[in-house]
């Protein structure tokens, strides 16, 4: 059982770094900044506003 | 896609706006009775539907599954067609959880005064009414979900993901403490037995409050806030992973609720271990929410649903670092059983749940009848400090009193035996009790401002027309 539950710890670690890691990838930078500003674009007089 | 109707269903949203403050005022004034009955036990009456036990099971159940509950429905189903850019999917099942919610509410209503109760915290309700929970809860779940799949952006907004999370969870904990076995119509005992039963309603006790009274409200904060403030989210990533880590840790804090009881030592140090991490992600979250008013700062001297939605931020900040701080064993030893338990609720209830709410519906109500904006801006500012006062006088008093009950309760004499017996740690209290009822009866007061200025606001409007979809595909 020690083995497991310290695998499965290792293997929280290494999932918590590659959200972290998936999140700062600069890939994501461009889609992040378009899904920030959602709540700003949804009614149609949004748009006007902009 | 091209049959699909063109404007948003907010009927069923208009409707649970409206039941949030009915249920809000409900709820609130049960719970100034029963802060009014620990001052003068005599307001119970004598009558057995009145006494305390039965009405505070109905007073939680009342703010949080009914104000809160109904809160939650009114904004996920808003929030969901804005950015999904479609109307809701399956709108005569939306209809269905609205009615189906509110019977299971007048379920409550009548079976906990006549004292038929599960006899677990937050889960009182017997089987017959939590069978039902279950199915309308199955019900929103397709309507979320189906209205998450036919979306026509193709990214899942974040508010979208905490109230996913929120739906999903409270499914599994709600199913999982309410296995049990009916021996009557009213009537039913749990399959598990001890401590495991004790284990699992905090599991799912504490999980209530991480996904029903946190992560839902995140995500309402995730799309009234931007909004509000006209800026975008502060950090897109940082939400992300605050999710993330949010949903993964509060899964294990529940053990902190039953620090010292004969569960094993080692799932108490787990809880409270769990629930010191919970401080990382529950800041990430509120420094994001308040951050995303950088550059926008002074809208908060003109706006009061800014100052609703930002102090409900500043309270959840505060009550997040208290939480973790009491789950600590030590700390725990002499806060545990006294009022400061119940002054730590209250600041995630009345100041994080309660002005996340009534920030988000001046916000909604306005849209949702088609006005500019409410009726009154003053009435609006007077709520907002009538009811920040309220949560002050309430949580400061109960703050004192706790810590004070808790030093009377373990001083012992030198012989080892009890400075004070129970009944003068009681009567010490009761001038606390006094300025508690004073803060709750400012926080209720303030609820009524709200109900005459959304009265006005509906009342001058026209017949309220449905909204068009937005048509713009955005990445």
């Amino acid at each position: 059982m020690g083995v497991v539950r310290g695998l499965l710890t290792l293997v929280m670690i290494i999932a918590f770094a590659g959200v972290v890691f998936w999140a700062w990838s600069s890939r994501r930078r461009k889609d992040f900044e378009a899904a920030a500003r959602m709540p700003l674009e949804d009614e149609p007089s949004d748009k006007e506003r902009s | 896609m091209e049959n699909q109707p063109s404007t948003y269903n907010d009927q069923v949203v208009r409707q649970f706006a409206l039941m949030t403050i009915v249920w809000g005022v409900v709820g609130m004034a049960v719970g100034v009775l029963i802060a009014a009955q620990l001052l003068w036990p005599a307001l119970n009456f004598d009558l057995p539907w009145l006494s305390y036990g039965r009405i505070r099971p109905l007073h939680t159940n009342a703010v949080i599954f009914a104000f809160g509950g109904s809160a939650l429905f009114a904004t996920s189903y808003y929030i969901v067609q804005r950015t999904c850019h479609v109307p809701l999917f399956a709108p005569r099942l939306a209809s269905f959880t609205f009615w189906g919610w509110q019977s299971i509410i007048l379920a409550a209503a009548i079976t906990l005064p006549l004292g038929i109760t599960q006899g677990k915290e937050y889960a009182e309700l017997e089987w017959p009414i939590a069978l039902f929970i279950a199915v309308v809860w199955i019900a929103y779940a397709v309507v979320f979900f189906g209205t998450i799949i036919k979306r026509r952006v193709q990214h899942i907004y974040v508010a979208n993901w905490f109230f996913a999370a929120y739906i999903i969870t409270i499914a599994v904990l709600h199913i999982v403490n309410n296995l049990v076995i009916p021996v009557g119509l009213w009537k039913s005992y749990p399959i598990y037995s001890g401590v495991v039963d004790a284990m699992v309603q905090w599991w799912y006790g504490h999980n209530a409050v991480g996904f029903f009274l946190t992560a839902a409200f995140l995500g309402m904060m995730y799309y009234f806030v931007p909004k509000q403030a006209q800026r975008p989210i502060y950090s897109y990533r940082l939400s992300v992973v605050h999710f993330w880590a949010l949903i993964s840790i509060y899964m294990w804090a529940g053990p902190h609720h039953l620090h010292y009881t004969t569960l094993p030592d080692w799932a108490q140090s787990l809880g409270m271990v769990f629930s010191l991490m919970l401080l990382a992600p529950s800041w990430g979250g509120m420094i994001n929410g308040i951050m995303t008013l950088s550059g926008a700062w002074h809208k908060l001297r003109t706006d009061p649903i800014l100052k609703f939605l930002i102090v409900s931020l500043s309270f959840y900040g505060m009550t997040t670092f208290e939480g973790p701080m009491m789950s600590i064993k030590t700390v725990n030893a002499l806060s545990h059983y006294t009022d400061w338990t119940v002054g730590h609720v209250h600041a995630g209830a009345l100041g994080w749940v309660g002005f996340i709410s009534i920030g988000s519906l001046y916000a909604l109500i306005p849209r949702l009848w088609g006005r500019e904006q409410m009726y009154s801006i003053k009435a609006m500012d007077l709520h907002f400090w009538v009811a920040t006062i309220g949560v002050v006088l309430y949580i400061a008093s109960m703050w004192m009193a706790g810590v004070m009950q808790g030093l009377m309760w373990r001083a012992v004499n030198e012989d080892g035996t009890l400075a004070y017996t129970f009944i003068e740690s009681l009567n010490a209290t009761y001038p606390y009790y006094a300025i508690r009822l004073l803060g709750g009866v400012l926080y209720l007061g303030g609820m009524l401002i709200m109900v005459w200025n959304v009265w006005k606001t509906i009342a001058g409007a026209e017949r309220p027309v449905a909204q068009p979809v937005v048509t713009t595909v955005s990445a």
